[in-house]
């Protein structure tokens, strides 16, 4: 089962360019159309099951924005934290 | 979801080496991409207390904005001969300046050539977009041939305004220069080898091996009249059959050093 994650956006700082969403190895990712960040843009946010918490969003993320986390599994627990 | 939220489980944060501001830059730029891979070293390496960058003037003028360091303001393209004097001044310092093509391959010539030239203990993260970015997207000495800019709007002719300059390829030659390298920012595995190129190049200056720069291919939506993700895929098309990615110096003692 693949590993579990989540991330954690912020609105001071995502400014809806849409490379973390074209990046997403799942494909979870999509523009918050509903909402609107205080600069005026949309922020991503996920829009379905699947993140693994891989950080490959946020490693492409201009602003820094995201804030990723992983479920430590068995499998996964030797691996140390901010790898 | 929320119980996944927890310190045990954070696999990434935002770098504790920025500030809380942020940035100007326009919706993906990969200046921020530059910035926080400089950020993510300056914190491993625990070297934000005694890090001084020099900002340029350009897009990034206001870098002293975002990383929590020590920082200065240099005149147009004249950041490594600051760094030059604040290096010689506080030698146990790191110091580094961030500067685009229009600053550093431009009005900023002398300065960067006679820098490598001496050798000078800097490091030198340089931003390749193909334009003034700041100024409206004008032609820079690094704009390609044929390339559309504000100021070339039937593409770069050549005949009349010249060829671009490759960098990075000019300053391996001298031999002051310790370690000169070209990374791009277009994809994951390419923006993990900058990052460790930019560990490398502090590493260097921290050991004192001499200049070193790290020239990054960075984007320019807002100029190139792109998406940011189609601009990445022109990076990739134009940029890198002109620009190709590679050490184009590491001297011996840099490669000795095995770092």
């Amino acid at each position: 089962m693949p590993a579990k994650g989540t991330i954690e956006v912020n609105d001071l700082y995502c400014k809806g360019c849409e490379l973390c969403v074209a990046a997403c190895p799942p494909q979870v990712l999509a523009l918050d159309m509903e909402r609107l960040t205080p600069k005026g843009y949309h922020p991503v946010h996920i829009v379905k099951e699947g993140c693994t918490g891989c950080a490959i969003c946020a490693l492409v993320c201009p602003d820094a924005a995201i804030t990723v986390y992983r479920e430590v599994t068995k499998a996964a627990a030797p691996v140390a934290a901010g790898g | 979801m929320a119980t996944l939220m927890v310190p045990e489980n954070l696999v990434y944060e935002r770098p504790h080496s920025f500030t809380d501001a942020p940035t100007h830059y326009c919706p993906g730029c990969t200046h921020g991409v530059a910035h926080r891979l400089i950020a993510e070293v300056l914190e491993e390496m625990n070297l934000t207390e005694r890090t001084i960058g020099v900002a340029p003037v350009g897009c990034a003028v206001f870098a002293y904005n975002y990383f929590d360091t020590d920082f200065v303001e240099a005149a147009h393209g004249r950041a490594p001969a600051m760094a030059t004097g604040i290096k010689r001044c506080l030698p146990d310092h790191i110091v580094f300046t961030y500067q685009g093509d229009g600053d550093l391959a431009s009005i900023g010539m002398g300065e960067i050539v006679h820098a490598a030239a001496r050798g000078e203990n800097i490091t030198v993260i340089f931003i390749n977009n193909a334009n003034y970015g700041m100024t409206g997207g004008q032609m820079a000495p690094t704009t390609l041939p044929g390339m559309k800019t504000t100021s070339s709007p039937d593409g770069r002719d050549v005949e009349t305004q010249g060829y671009p300059i490759r960098m990075a390829e000019m300053l391996a030659t001298l031999d002051g220069a310790g370690y000169v390298v070209r990374r791009s920012l277009h994809d994951p595995a390419n923006i993990r080898k900058a990052k460790k190129a930019i560990r490398t190049a502090f590493e260097v200056q921290e050991r004192k091996l001499g200049f070193s720069m790290v020239e990054l291919l960075s984007t320019c939506p807002s100029n190139w009249n792109l998406t940011p993700v189609e601009s990445l895929k022109w990076l990739e098309e134009h940029m890198l059959p002109f620009y190709p990615l590679g050490d184009y110096k590491v001297a011996p003692a840099v490669a000795a050093a095995k770092i």
